[in-house]
Formats: C-alpha cells, sequence, structure tokens
C-alpha cells in the first residue's frame, strides 16, 4: 500500500559525516557489489567496459566546492543515497503499490515484481536516489541494505549497510533515529546534522555532518596589498629568518 | 525533464479524445443515423485510447500495467488509469445505445462527461502534484489541461457533429486556453527553483559555509539521473517551438474557423482547424517537458 504510516516504530537511517568522507567512493563500490549479487535482481550496467557505460546505482559521491564570503574554498566529498523520508513522495506517487514504507523500521523499499516502471517516483524524488534498472526495467533504489542488517547468517559486525561496513573513514553510521540513545541520534546532536533541502517537505530521516569549522581563522586579505590574494598572505618568519625577511625587506 | 513522445503523444491524444466525450456525452448535436453516431464515437473513443496505449509504451513493465489501478487512495496516476477505462466504459455503453436506438441516454451521458472531467483532471494532476518540479506545481497546469482538452475536443466536434454557429464556440474556446497557457508560461518563468528557495546550498545543506558550486560529478558519463531529470537539450529550440505551437495551435485555427464562419464553408473544413491545434499541442507539450526544471538537477551544477 502506497499510504504512508503516520509513524514507524524505527526509524532506521545513515548519518553521514561530510567532515571525515574522504570521497573515496569505496562505499558505492561496496554498494554496487552487494547489490549486485542480492536475492533481488541485480543491479545492471550497460556496455561497462565499453565507450558509453551506463548502470544503475544506488550511491553517488558528488564533489563539490564551497566558498565562504572571507576565506578560500574548500572541497567537500558529498555522497547521497536514498534518505528513507517520514514524508516519503515516491511511495505516494506509486501507482501499483510496489514503492512503500514500512511501519516496522520506516526503510522505503521496491517491490520489484510489482514495479511497472513507469519513474514517477524518480521525478517525485528530489534527492535522485531512484535510478531505472536499464536491463530489469524496474526502479532501482537504496534498501538499507535490508538484506543485511537483520540476516542471521552474517557475523555480527556485518550486519549493518554495505556502505558503512567499507567506509574506511568511518564518516558513515547507522543506527535508529527514533532511539535518543542511538550512536546516529547522538552524533546529529553532538554536530548538528543537517537535513538535506528541507523545503521539499519529504522529513528526510537520514542527516549529514557539516564539515567541523578550520582551526585557524581564515586570513584576511591585505587591503594595503590588493594583488595578494587571501590564501597567499605570508606568515611572519621568527629568529633568523625573521631577520633576513627584515634585512632583505630593508634591500628593497 | 526529459520529454519523453509516447508522453507527448498521450496527453494530447487523449485530451483531444476526452474533450470531444465530454461535448458528445453532453449531447453535443450530430445528425445522421448510426454510421455518422458511430464515426464521431470512434473519433472520441479512439483518440482516448491511442493516447492511453501510447502511454504504457513508456513502461518497463507494460504486461503489469493492470497493477497501476490498485493505489488510488494515495496516487493520482492510479487514479488517472481508473477514470480512463471507467469513462471508456461508460462512453462504450453510450455510443452502442446511440447507434442502436438513435436515443441517445442523457444520463449516461452526462456520467461519462464527468468521467471524461475527472480523466483529464487526474492527467494534469500528475504532474501539478510534483514538488520537485515548481514550474508544474500549479492549480494552472491542470486548468491548462483541461481547457486544451476541450478547446481540442470542440474543435473536432464542430466539423464532425451538426451544430450551427460552432465556430464562435470553437475561437472562444481556443482563445481561452491559450490565455490560461500564456498566464502559464508567465508564472513558470518567475517560478525556477531559486525563485522556490532551492539552490545547490540547500540541496547540500552547505549554504552556512558559504557558496556551493559542483566540482565534479560522481560519474564519467550520463546516468538515468542526468538523462531523465537533468534533460536540457530539449530547451535548445525553446523559442522556435514555442511560435510554432502559437502558430499552428493558436493563430491557424482561429484563421480556419473565421473563414468557415463568414464563407459558410462546409463544417468538416473545421477538421483542418482542428488537426492543426493537435500539432501545435504537441509542440507546446514538449516544452512543457523539455523547459521543467527538477529539483534533482541542483545536485548537478544547476542553480
Amino acid at each position: 500500500m502506497t499510504s504512508l504510516p503516520a509513524t514507524t516504530e524505527k526509524r532506521l537511517g545513515l548519518v553521514i559525516d561530510l567532515d571525515t568522507c574522504v570521497g573515496c567512493h569505496a562505499c558505492a563500490v561496496n554498494c554496487k557489489e552487494w547489490n549486485s549479487g542480492a536475492q533481488a535482481s541485480p543491479l545492471s550496467d550497460v556496455d561497462a567496459y565499453g565507450a558509453d557505460p551506463s548502470g544503475a546505482w544506488l550511491n553517488r559521491i558528488h564533489t563539490f566546492e564551497v566558498t565562504p564570503a572571507d576565506a578560500p574554498a574548500q572541497i567537500v566529498h558529498f555522497p547521497k543515497s536514498c534518505l528513507h523520508c517520514d514524508d516519503a513522495p515516491c511511495v505516494t506517487v506509486c501507482p501499483t503499490g510496489a514503492s512503500h514504507k514500512r511501519s516496522e523500521d520506516g526503510i522505503v523499499l521496491v517491490n520489484e515484481d510489482m514495479c511497472i516502471g513507469c519513474g514517477l517516483c524518480a521525478w517525485a524524488c528530489p534527492y535522485g536516489a531512484r535510478e531505472m534498472d536499464p536491463v530489469e526495467n524496474v526502479m532501482k533504489k537504496c534498501t538499507l541494505c535490508v538484506d543485511r542488517i537483520y540476516s542471521e547468517t552474517l557475523a555480527q559486525e556485518d550486519r549493518i549497510p554495505a556502505c558503512v561496513r567499507t567506509c574506511p573513514s568511518s564518516a558513515r553510521h547507522f543506527g535508529d533515529f527514533n532511539d535518543p540513545e542511538s550512536n546516529v541520534s547522538v552524533l546529529v546532536a553532538a554536530r548538528g546534522g543537517i537535513e538535506l533541502m528541507p523545503e521539499m517537505g519529504t522529513k528526510p530521516v537520514n542527516r549529514y555532518l557539516p564539515p567541523r569549522p578550520k582551526t585557524k581563522a581564515a586570513p584576511r586579505p591585505d587591503p594595503a596589498r590588493p594583488a595578494a590574494s587571501a590564501c597567499a598572505a605570508t606568515p611572519k618568519a621568527e629568529g633568523f629568518l625573521g631577520w633576513l625577511d627584515a634585512a632583505l625587506d630593508r634591500l628593497g | 525533464m526529459h520529454p519523453a513522445v509516447s508522453v507527448i503523444f498521450f496527453t494530447v491524444s487523449s485530451g483531444a479524445g476526452f474533450g470531444l466525450i465530454f461535448l458528445l456525452g453532453l449531447g453535443f448535436p450530430v445528425g445522421g443515423g448510426a454510421g455518422r453516431a458511430f464515426l464521431v464515437s470512434l473519433a472520441g473513443g479512439g483518440l482516448a485510447v491511442a493516447g492511453l496505449l501510447a502511454s504504457t509504451f513508456h513502461l518497463g513493465h507494460p504486461e503489469r500495467a493492470w497493477r497501476a489501478l490498485s493505489q488510488w487512495r494515495s496516487s493520482w496516476l492510479s487514479r488517472e488509469g481508473i477514470a480512463a477505462i471507467l469513462t471508456l466504459c461508460l462512453f462504450g455503453i453510450y455510443a452502442l445505445v446511440w447507434m442502436w436506438t438513435g436515443a441517445r441516454p442523457a444520463l449516461l451521458g452526462a456520467l461519462a462527461s464527468l468521467g471524461a472531467l475527472v480523466t483529464v483532471f487526474t492527467t494534469a494532476m500528475i504532474y501539478a502534484q510534483l514538488k520537485t518540479v515548481p514550474q508544474w506545481k500549479t492549480p494552472l497546469t491542470p486548468a491548462v489541461y483541461l481547457s486544451f482538452a476541450l478547446a481540442s475536443g470542440w474543435l473536432l466536434a464542430s466539423a464532425l457533429g451538426d451544430r450551427a454557429g460552432a465556430e464562435t464556440g470553437g475561437i472562444a474556446l481556443v482563445l481561452l486556453a491559450w490565455a490560461l497557457k500564456a498566464a502559464w508560461w508567465v508564472r513558470a518563468g518567475r517560478t525556477r527553483l531559486s525563485d522556490v528557495g532551492s539552490s545547490p546550498e540547500t540541496a547540500t545543506g552547505l549554504g552556512f559555509i558559504g557558496r556551493v558550486r559542483l566540482l565534479e560529478r560522481p560519474h564519467s558519463g550520463e546516468n538515468y539521473l542526468t538523462r531523465e531529470m537533468v534533460h536540457v537539450i530539449g530547451r535548445k529550440h525553446a523559442r522556435s517551438l514555442r511560435r510554432l505551437a502559437l502558430l499552428l495551435g493558436a493563430a491557424v485555427p482561429v484563421a480556419i474557423l473565421i473563414v468557415v464562419a463568414l464563407t459558410g464553408a462546409p463544417a468538416p473544413v473545421n477538421l483542418l482547424a482542428a488537426l492543426s491545434m493537435l500539432l501545435g499541442l504537441l509542440a507546446e507539450r514538449w516544452l512543457f517537458f523539455a523547459e521543467a526544471e527538477h529539483a534533482v538537477s541542483l545536485y548537478y551544477g544547476n542553480r
């Protein structure tokens, strides 16, 4: 049923730390690997080794440049996957009931046998979390590795989403947002977790931890030397170097 | 948004078909016997069915299309499917009775008319419900879809039926529809993502640090998202397509209707006006999709 549950027992989701993400794409690769060998149909590619490769991925890593008004630009690697929204528009638009949100844990899933591949759910998602499988012709999306987290055969430490398990910089965290004591809730409270595009009214569950402020105050451009750019402000030398610096300055 | 030919053809063709069904159900005068009744009903039903069939071509699994009738509680697409099938059934019975007995059952016709109205409305709401495309999310979208369906249906009816002076009504409806579309275009020009407060800064949540710019895409080639939602190639000829839409969709039909009204030329000449309008609407519908800006584009360098 594509009506949304009013509340869910758990609100499982991810916290993604933009401060520690190094943009290595390992989460996306492991996601692709796990979901290509999973119970449902594989996550397909077309012309993977050819001139025009294309395929469905459930996790994509964008890289943004953020420029403050008074400091040099910084790079932020930005992994993006389904945010398992509380008010998921991709679910309510689905005409078949294939797209649904589970009342027990809030995971948004697609029942592939019921999907007609109309693509309307992908249109309704502001985040680009859903991609049509080019071979299976059904909609694919992050399952929060529902086949790992409840597995009884995997080792305990592997019962987390593949992206979280593989992240070499521990930038990804998995847990229950309904539990105020959970690792994810604590992280969000401590670091001010961000909601993406709140103006779209989707109430996403996943949160992003913003990059920590730079430890030193950003150097301001010297108004007396307009040619010097903000990032090229020279630190003051001390000792012998300081004497040399001053001596050379006197020479002109 | 990617302008899919099947969806463009579907919305234009089924719009005209349901517009004609709406008018026939309300008793638009059609003289002659069972043959004429058959021909006119076939035109309305045929256009609607052709459009619906075309719409299944863009499905990944058309053989499962029946499943789309199940989620009417939440889904406008599901409601559309149900409304279309119910309307076509009602209209089919209406047409059979009409051909068999020569009488046109008013109640059944009114129900089919209501169904046609609801079907076009649900089609428009599939687009008008999407917050991700601010240019679509307005009551003007169903107003435009309904008025175009009515105008193109009227032109067909005036050509195939026998209503004296139908040209005047046709001119009024065509002008009304394009007036609404003009209002829609003006609003769309002022309702880009940036106008509703969405930007790369809100998309990433990093606006509190500074201005956000895409440095590198996640993938080297194109993917489903860029082809479907970040489609910009279709906007290349936007200006000339808009002129074409206005020429074929408004100017030519109105000119033909005026000539027919003034010279007393036979009504079937109005068919030329109807065909011209449908061609113009194909261009208009192409732009409806191609010019629409989707929120996902904010993650791909759009602003």
